[in-house]
């Protein structure tokens, strides 16, 4: 719809419309003229700003609740990371440890085994003996 | 509720006969703006609000910032007009600052849009034509409550206080086009809602 079309719409209302904004103008000077015959109540400032007192506290409380419960958050995440490093760093200790100790004992049983294992020529060299005896 | 304190009792205390010097109004002279022109100025905030005690505190700063203000009215547009755009400025601030006060939101003071439709005087209608009238009234009040806020401005301004299309734009600082803009359009969608388009 163009405006123009809309602004000729708005000149030429019918009469239900135009009664209808009569009353909507009747109920809302009804309203006021009512509201403004009132006598001054002066219980309703204070219970507003009671209200906005209590407002401002619960704010408050939810704010610092928030920034509290966020700063714990945040601790108890870098406890939490510093304690997983310390046990990783002892478990990669004792792991080095394991690996060093099997290695000398590896070590140690190649020596003795080598040590116990007779030369390979021995054998020879003593028939050789025993004929040259004979 | 502020309605039972008047501008009076605001002013300072000045001589009974004191004649307009620059900045400060006599007392007779703004006391007779406030009685004259207060009823419309706290309908028209009220009818923007739905909010009693919002529409009161809201009158009042109008009326104490056009008494601060005074000197700089010069008489080229109606006191009227003049005390209305400044209604229409205190409004828009309230609801601007009312926005960043997020806890405020769930706080409010507003009339119920049924409630605020049984105000509907019932003249001489039967009860059934009383209560056809309340909910095409009820429903012009949910579309003024969906309205942009210069549309129902401009709504209220033409359709509540009756004023002529010249003394809206003055009131509202807008062209008289941009007036009859808002105007089509807000009274379109009433259209709309009332016959159930």
């Amino acid at each position: 719809m163009t405006l123009r079309r809309e602004i000729e719409q708005t000149s030429q209302m019918d009469e239900e419309l135009q009664q209808t904004l009569r009353d909507f103008r009747s109920s809302v000077h009804a309203w006021s003229e009512a509201e403004f015959s009132k006598p001054h109540k002066p219980v309703m400032v204070s219970r507003t700003s009671w209200r906005v007192a209590a407002g401002w506290a619960l704010g408050c409380v939810l704010a610092v609740g928030s920034v509290a419960g966020g700063l714990y958050e945040r601790h108890h995440q870098q406890e939490q990371a510093k304690i997983a490093a310390a046990a990783a760093a002892q478990q990669q200790k004792l792991a080095a440890e394991q690996r060093k100790e099997s290695e000398d004992l590896f070590a140690k049983v190649d020596s003795d085994v080598s040590r116990e294992v007779p030369s390979a020529m021995e054998p020879l060299a003593q028939m050789m003996a025993l004929d040259s005896t004979e | 509720m502020a309605s039972g304190i008047g501008l009076k009792e605001m002013t300072p205390a000045m001589p009974e006969e004191a004649t307009r010097v620059y900045g400060e109004p006599s007392v007779r002279e703004f006391a007779g703006i406030v009685h004259a022109h207060r009823p419309q100025i706290f309908r028209f905030l009220l009818a923007s609000t739905r909010d009693v005690d919002l529409a009161e505190t809201l009158t009042q700063e109008c009326f104490l910032k056009a008494h601060r203000s005074w000197d700089s009215f010069r008489g080229e547009s109606s006191a009227m007009t003049w005390l209305m755009r400044i209604a229409i400025n205190l409004e828009k601030d309230h609801w601007r600052n009312r926005r960043l006060q997020f806890w405020r939101l769930t706080r409010t003071n507003s009339v119920d849009l049924d409630e605020a439709s049984d105000w509907l005087p019932s003249g001489e209608r039967t009860v059934e034509q009383h209560l056809i009238a309340k909910e095409k009234v009820a429903k012009v009040w949910e579309v003024v409550a969906k309205l942009s806020g210069r549309q129902r401005t401009v709504f209220l301004l033409r359709y509540v206080e009756e004023l002529e299309l010249a003394d809206i734009a003055r009131s509202t600082g807008l062209s008289e086009g941009t007036v009859k803009a808002h105007l089509s359009r807000a009274v379109s969608k009433v259209r709309a809602e009332v016959k159930g388009k």
